[in-house]
């Protein structure tokens, strides 16, 4: 199983986290995974939207139980998503 | 949301773009406060994209919007909000996507008539022809009182099946987003960004002129949205938080900016932007302790560390609240 693509976008208000992930996202194929690491709450709504409308597979999404609340997702690349 | 519907519904293929610009207003980033828990927390547009089953493409124009703020050819509308140019520049944004993207044409959701400045007859080619997206701009929603377009005059979508609205009534949008079974139909009524707000304005131009110069970064436009804004004098302001939601938002900040957060009681963190000089910390300290659950204690301590420097810790008393002048609060 190949390493998740880290995208680092705690500290950032929505929609940047979605923004990254998405540009992350731009260059790989189907099947990657990427893991997001965000502390903004948004990022439980967004994230599982942005996934939903773009055909990719939203695997889980957890708070961590760091100082730093980062909450982190996993994302499995789909190959379509609405049309 | 309904003008993307009318066409897709031609069997049109539609995919949507959202611009952020850094002064957008979000169901969740307005809900760093606690209270506004109520609201949804939804990214509108990701809501919309949902309900037509549509991709939704967020872009970053962060960086290219400044010009548009700060030197609007077309000026400001009744606060700082540069409707004309903002449209214009979305359109044209729009309009290399396009390109880019081998998409054929843009649909915009205007009505004539329904806000000022931006949305009338008269504005409507302004903003076809500055974006230079000119023939390949269609608005389903107003389409049969403006000439036809390209897509129209080419048969890919049918104008017989658009739409000749005008004018502040929302009557026809509600009906039509009814018959397409949307529920909480809700286009926001005044503007979708922070610069159609009086207070965020008012915030924005005491920057600029602190400043002496109308420039600003992300971090700047987002911390506006948050916190209370006083500036006791006109070389420092400080931003102290309302509630826990905003104080952990600030908190990433801290390395920023010199800041300050009472330590003998319950209180805010502040963040002072701009330069302390000799006595400032001692009044800053002061008004967070007017902030702080000590505000009726003789003395309050307060931790104030410098930006890159040493953090100590000042024991004042707090201001009284007469003591607060009203001209300190930006907003
Ligand atoms: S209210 Fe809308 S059109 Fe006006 S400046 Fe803000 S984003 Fe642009």
């Amino acid at each position: 199983m190949p390493e998740p693509v880290v995208v680092d976008a705690r500290g950032l208000l929505c929609p940047m986290p979605v923004i990254r992930t998405q540009d992350a996202i731009a260059g790989l194929s189907p099947g990657c995974c990427v893991q997001v690491l965000a502390t903004d709450p948004g990022v439980h709504a967004d994230l599982p939207a942005w996934c939903r409308v773009h055909g990719h597979t939203l695997e889980a999404i957890e708070e961590s139980s760091d100082a730093d609340g980062a909450i982190s997702a996993w994302i499995r690349v789909g190959n379509g998503g609405a049309t | 949301m309904l003008a993307a519907r009318v066409v897709k519904e031609q069997g049109v293929h539609v995919e949507g773009l959202n611009f952020y610009t850094g002064f957008c207003v979000e169901g969740h980033t307005h809900a760093v406060r606690a209270q506004d828990k109520a609201r949804p927390k939804r990214n509108n547009a990701l809501w919309v994209a949902e309900q037509l089953d549509m991709k939704l493409h967020i872009i970053d124009v962060v960086e290219d919007y400044k010009d548009v703020v700060i030197n609007p050819r077309h000026g400001y509308g009744q606060f700082m909000n540069p409707c004309l140019d903002c449209k214009g520049f979305m359109v044209g944004k729009a309009r290399e996507w396009m390109e880019a993207n081998g998409f054929d044409f843009i649909i915009t959701g205007e009505v004539i008539g329904q806000r000022p400045k931006s949305q009338l007859k008269r504005t409507m080619p302004v903003i076809a022809s500055e974006s230079g997206a000119h023939e390949r701009l269609l608005r389903p929603l107003c389409a049969k009182l403006l000439e036809p377009t390209l897509p129209e005059r080419e048969g890919w979508v049918n104008r017989d099946k658009l739409f000749d609205w005008s004018g502040r009534s929302r009557k026809p949008q509600m009906e039509l987003a009814e018959s397409f079974g949307f529920e909480d139909y809700a286009q926001p009524a005044g503007g979708c960004c922070f610069l159609t707000d009086p207070s965020y304005s008012r915030k924005l131009q005491d920057l600029w002129q602190a400043r002496g110069a109308r420039r600003y970064e992300l971090d700047d436009i987002m911390l506006l949205k948050m916190g209370r804004h006083l500036r006791p004098r006109p070389h420092f302001k400080l931003i102290i938080s309302r509630e826990d939601g905003e104080n952990r938002f600030m908190h990433g900040y801290r390395k920023q900016f010199t800041h300050l957060v009472p330590t003998s009681h319950g209180g805010p963190l502040a963040l002072l932007d701009g330069e302390a000089r000799d006595g400032d910390l001692e009044l800053a300290a002061r008004l967070v302790a007017r902030f702080s659950q000590g505000r009726d204690a003789d003395l309050v301590r307060v931790a104030v560390a410098e930006r890159n420097g040493p953090e100590r810790e000042l024991t004042v008393t707090p201001m009284a609240a007469d003591d607060v002048p009203r001209e300190w609060y930006v907003a």
